[in-house]
């Protein structure tokens, strides 16, 4: 009796894909949904300091970021490699954060000029006089919420 | 003339499309939630006479050139940051109207009076590293986010958070109105008790 008889052939069927194409259109549209597009190119060394008492950030159209660092990779010959001021897409010098500041608050929506802050994202090899002259430079145009952008972590990853 | 159908259009290669797609926002993604911490600069105008501070009611942290700290003139490290201003806060060493009811400090006379008096002055070099200031800031903060902690937990004992707790809950789009109206009442209370005083100079080079 072959009722029962073992399908011929030792050869497996031929896998499925039909539902591939879902698998990865779920995954896109959550990266899609995730992301947060850099909206300026870094053109500094930028390896925040960790900290852990740390307050989240306003919502991003209430920040306006001023980057910090020494020149990376290919920008370091043109510049050299002390530690430098990004604001969008340029190099800055201390004296222009002033005029960025008003800029930015000025093309932002009227109610918001006075929640904005000020996001410094520094990196951690930076000496503290190139900060400091930053602070100066917000303290001079009123911009006096800042907030020291880190990373989550402890302490002491700093220290060594 | 004979209508011809519409061949079926392949899809196999939809998936290759898509993964392109992904490729390329898995690529450009920094799933990035900016944290730090928050500072309120000084206005650079309303200097007008500062206020008589006693020297026994300000700590001063310096951050040296070389990255050293120095607590009240004293070399410390930095793991004794926390405790040390800590005590320094929590010290209530006022008498009379400037006694401090809640502080569990040692009352010092030679220390803070109490905690609304009392502030932290954080100087640094020029040639102080941002890793080190951050740092330091850190630790400030969670000396200052400790004692919070515990009074909000003695206060509130029945919401079941700590202070930092509450203020992630009051941040929180998804609280609903009216508990994140009680948060701030309640957050404003600790905050008061504790206020942060943290006077950050510009260059200590002096």
């Amino acid at each position: 009796m072959s009722k029962f008889k073992k399908k011929s052939g030792g050869e497996s069927p031929a896998i499925n894909t039909a539902s591939l194409p879902d698998i990865v259109f779920m995954l896109l549209f959550f990266f899609m949904v995730a992301t947060v597009m850099r909206d300026s190119t870094l053109m500094v060394v930028n390896k925040l300091p960790a900290a852990d008492q740390i307050q989240k950030l306003d919502k991003k159209d209430r920040v306006m970021y001023i980057y910090a660092g020494k020149p990376s990779g290919r920008y370091e010959k043109k510049y050299g490699s002390s530690a430098r001021i990004q604001l969008n897409d340029k190099f800055a010098t201390v004296g222009e954060v002033g005029a960025f500041i008003l800029a930015e608050r000025s093309a932002k929506r009227q109610e918001l000029q006075n929640v904005l802050t000020t996001a410094l994202k520094v990196d951690s090899d930076t000496k503290m006089g190139l900060v400091q002259d930053i602070k100066q430079e917000l303290r001079k145009v009123q911009a006096l919420k800042i907030n020291y952008t880190t990373r989550v972590g402890d302490y002491t990853q700093n220290l060594n | 003339m004979a209508k011809r159908s519409a061949p079926e259009v392949n899809a196999g290669s939809m998936a290759d499309i898509a993964f392109l797609l992904l490729i390329f926002f898995l690529v450009t993604t920094t799933i990035e939630t900016d944290s730090g911490l928050n500072r309120k600069l000084p206005s650079i105008e309303d200097q007008v006479d500062p206020p008589i501070i006693r020297q026994k009611n300000i700590f001063t942290v310096l951050v040296s050139k070389d990255d050293q700290l120095l607590v009240e003139e004293e070399l410390a490290d930095i793991q004794d940051l926390r405790s040390l201003a800590m005590s320094f806060l929590d010290n209530g060493g006022g008498v009379g109207e400037e006694a401090c009811g809640y502080c569990e400090g040692e009352r010092d006379e030679s220390s803070s009076d109490n905690p609304d008096k009392a502030i932290i002055s954080l100087k640094s070099d020029r040639e102080t590293s941002y890793k080190v200031y951050i740092s330091v800031q850190n630790e400030l903060v969670a000396a200052y986010n400790g004692l919070r902690n515990r009074e909000f937990l003695r206060l509130y004992p029945n919401l079941g958070l700590n202070y930092v707790d509450a203020q992630k809950k009051y941040a929180d789009p998804r609280t609903n109105l009216d508990d994140s109206v009680d948060l701030k009442e309640k957050l404003n209370v600790v905050k008061k008790m504790y206020p942060q005083k943290l006077s950050e100079a510009e260059s200590g080079s002096k």
